[in-house]
């Protein structure tokens, strides 16, 4: 039972990171236009860096 | 010294930071409107290679700096140098094969709106992450954990699960608290109650080293009517979005006359008095009084008439008119507030005062079935409490099974994931739902009322006799047209181009604004324009009129047909509705393009009043009834019908007093529009019975206490998956 001490602080730490990642894409705005983004991830025009 | 100061003189003003600073401020000066950032609706955008096009194709261009196409929104910001224009811009994006719009980036910041989506859009993530962990949690305490580790468990949920209802409950309480201060129920009361009484009683049974906790299902009920009420603001702010892309549609500039220099400014700063300058093919602005110029004046989008009118010095014009062949010079005479196109609008704010505010099923629903939550739980929590003969914890942990059981998850879904679909849809087909309330209206409706001009008819006109004339004729017409922009002749010149024909050779072409052209072939004076100027005798119809030598010719014209016009009407009779049009032309064209289209019931010569009164009158026989217009004569009888579609030609005001805008040139989507309705008034429909019938099954069990969190945690997701997939059935 021990281990629980470090699997709950674990499954805590790792719920925390989702969160703040899906805060980060929110503050960037990546649903701002969802289904434009679907489709441009066909094109090659920005392969090598990203489109300002 | 002299030589010095004779030096230094040019070099003062080639520093390049003072040449810089001059710039900066003469460009501020001479443009009243900086314009650094454009937005275009572009209706036409659906795909991948759509957004390369347009990207590409902008950014070659002199000017831009920069292109984003939006697909969800269907519009394109460009950052542009001060000089573009957004005409500019549109007329590229017409050589690419894409119909745009003007938007005011002022109008669309939305910034307050953008926020709201954010700040809930983070209420529900927090939810649902809380959600997941304290999910892991309570699997271990149901697969058998007991005694400390139990506790433990509960205790790490209970410190999860408190901060986490706090923040992300909070739209549920601040609406609750508004509604109860208001003296009403509502939703939200019930739905808060459940929340704090959840949380508290597994807060009380952790503490006790209970068995059951509901931290689980309190986190699940939070996230997913979080989940409705973020999918029912994204179906208002989109509506909201549309009313304001509607607002933003018509950037409001002049073209003001300050000591003989033109100069564009906004309409809202133009006084009584001013001088304004209206071009060949511009909108009227304001009311005023033509001072200077003469031309004909396009005056079908406020009264029907297909026929243009002539303006000279002296005559009146109304904002909204359409300039066509000469410049002008008008006085204003009331701007802003008080013009024409204004008192319109308020005519429009009175008839939709007096149309009683639609119920929605979403509404009735929730009356019916609010009281009954904290009704029921208090119910079981007395007669548990008789029963068990004072067990205040037993009675407690059924009655607050009751409440998470009740709690309307599914109804909270139910009716913002069919509208999401539905107006997704309709988006794409190229409509834009302004009201929320139009889809469950537009089910119902069993009347269309058309408008003819601008609404069935393109607004165009099309030569329909150039059979009946001479090749010579229709040369010299050909010449003598290619030199005007009245419609007419642009509308001659298309067809006759695409006959093959190549224009004659006519030489000192001369425009006579508000009467033709006239020129010289072969030695002899020929002129096209109005019968009295030419010399011919009027014709009932709309026509142009050719002199060649002693003889005339007359061209004849009649509108062209909105693409899918004769489709929809066919459609619409063939489900059974009644179709109508009323329109303000003279009856010989009405009944023309009644005969053409099949329908049966036509009025003609009606003034705005007339329209809004045969509506009425419809309504009082019990019929439903849609509206589709465009001219401002139509804006009354939109507002006071069920619900009201216009094209996104038509004027603001008359998209502003419509619920549904088209966004394409085509009127089939209204088919398309009607259909949905009807189907996800269906689905909306379902998912009551469907989340009622949930309840039927499962209140029992509660209330008979067999009711574990595992089991509200199962029925609750259960019933918003259902109803959520059911939303999505939408074709």
């Amino acid at each position: 039972m021990e281990i629980l001490g470090i699997l709950i602080p674990v499954s805590l730490g790792l719920g925390l990171l989702g969160l703040l990642a899906f805060w980060w894409t929110l503050k960037k705005g990546m649903y701002d236009d969802p289904e434009g983004d679907s489709r441009r991830i066909l094109r090659d025009d920005y392969d090598d860096k990203p489109k300002r | 010294m002299s030589d010095i100061s004779q030096a230094s003189a040019p070099r003062a003003s080639a520093c390049p930071a003072c040449a810089a600073g001059d710039a900066s401020l003469s460009r501020a000066r001479a443009a009243p409107l900086p314009d650094a950032r454009l937005v275009l609706s572009v209706p036409g955008a659906h795909c991948a290679g759509c957004i390369g096009t347009i990207e590409r194709g902008l950014e070659a261009t002199d000017g831009v700096r920069s292109a984003r196409v939006n697909l969800t929104m269907k519009r394109v910001s460009v950052a542009a140098e001060a000089g573009l224009t957004a005409q500019d811009v549109i007329a590229r994006l017409d050589t690419l094969g894409y119909d745009a719009h003007e938007l005011d980036p002022g109008t669309l910041s939305m910034t307050e709106t953008d926020r709201q989506g954010r700040d809930l859009l983070m209420r529900l993530g927090v939810a649902g992450f809380a959600m997941m962990n304290v999910m892991l949690l309570s699997v271990a305490v149901w697969a058998g954990a007991s005694d400390a580790t139990r506790d433990l468990f509960h205790l790490i949920s209970a410190l999860i699960a408190i901060p986490t209802v706090a923040y992300s409950g909070q739209p549920f309480f601040r609406s609750a608290l508004r509604a109860l201060r208001a003296g009403r129920l509502g939703m939200d009361a019930p739905i808060s109650l459940a929340l704090i009484l959840t949380v508290a009683i597994s807060l009380f049974e952790t503490l006790q080293s209970g068995q059951h906790a509901y931290f689980e299902a309190a986190l699940m009920l939070t996230f997913f009517l979080l989940a409705g009420r973020y999918l029912d603001f994204r179906a208002r702010a989109a509506a909201r979005s549309a009313a304001q892309e509607l607002a933003a549609l018509e950037v409001p500039r002049a073209i003001q006359l300050i000591e003989g220099q033109e100069q564009t400014v906004s309409v809202q700063d133009l006084a009584v008095g001013d001088l304004v300058r209206v071009r060949p093919g511009g909108r009227v602005p304001v009311d005023g009084v033509v001072t200077e110029g003469r031309s004909e004046i396009d005056r079908s989008l406020l009264t029907g008439e297909t026929l243009p009118a002539i303006a000279a010095q002296g005559s009146t014009l109304s904002a909204g008119e359409v300039n066509l062949t000469g410049p002008l010079t008008l006085r204003v005479t009331a701007a802003g507030r008080d013009s024409s196109l204004h008192r319109m609008a308020d005519l429009v704010a009175n008839a939709e005062a007096a149309r009683t505010r639609y119920t929605t099923l979403a509404d009735r629903a929730a009356r019916a079935y609010a009281p009954t939550i904290p009704i029921l739980s208090l119910g079981a929590f007395v007669v548990w409490l008789w029963l068990s003969g004072g067990d205040l914890r037993l009675s407690m942990n059924i009655a607050i099974a009751t409440l998470i059981i009740t709690c309307p998850c599914a109804l909270g879904l139910a009716v913002p994931a069919v509208v999401t679909a539905a107006s997704g849809r309709l988006f794409r087909k190229g409509l834009l739902i302004k009201d929320g309330t139009a889809l469950e209206r537009l089910a119902e409706v069993d009347t269309v009322v058309f408008d003819k001009t601008g609404t069935l008819t393109m607004g165009t006109p099309v030569p329909d006799n150039l059979d009946q004339h001479s090749d010579d004729a229709l040369r010299v017409a050909l010449a003598l047209a290619e030199a005007s922009s009245h419609p007419l002749a642009r509308a001659l010149v298309t067809s006759l181009q695409a006959r093959g024909l190549t224009p004659a050779e006519v030489h000192d072409l001369r425009e006579a604004p508000g009467y033709g052209v006239e020129g010289e072939w072969q030695g002899e004076s020929v002129r096209l324009g109005r019968a009295g100027w030419v010399g011919a005798t009027h014709a009932a119809t709309t026509g142009a009129y050719l002199s060649l030598g002693d003889a005339t010719h007359s061209f004849t014209f009649t509108d062209a047909l909105r693409p899918g016009a004769c489709e929809l009407v066919a459609a619409l009779r063939a489900q059974g509705k009644a179709v109508w049009l009323i329109s303000g032309d003279v009856a010989p064209a009405v009944e023309a393009m009644a005969q053409r289209l099949g329908i049966d019931n036509w009025r003609a010569g009606a003034l705005p009043q007339d329209k809004s009164e045969a509506i009425t009158a419809l309504q009082a026989q019990g019929a439903r009834v849609l509206m589709v217009g465009d001219g401002l004569n139509d804006t009354v009888a939109l507002s006071a019908a069920d619900v009201s579609i216009s094209p996104a030609s038509a004027l603001d005001a008359a998209r502003a007093a419509s619920d549904i805008v088209l966004l394409g040139r085509d009127l089939a989507p209204i088919e398309d529009a009607l259909r949905i309705a009807g189907q996800s008034n269906r689905r909306i429909r379902e998912n009551f019975w469907q989340s009622g019938l949930y309840n039927a099954i499962f209140v029992p069990v509660a209330l008979v206490g067999l009711c574990t969190p595992l089991f509200a945690a199962a029925v609750m997701s259960l019933s918003s998956v259902t109803v959520s997939l059911n939303a999505l059935r939408l074709k």
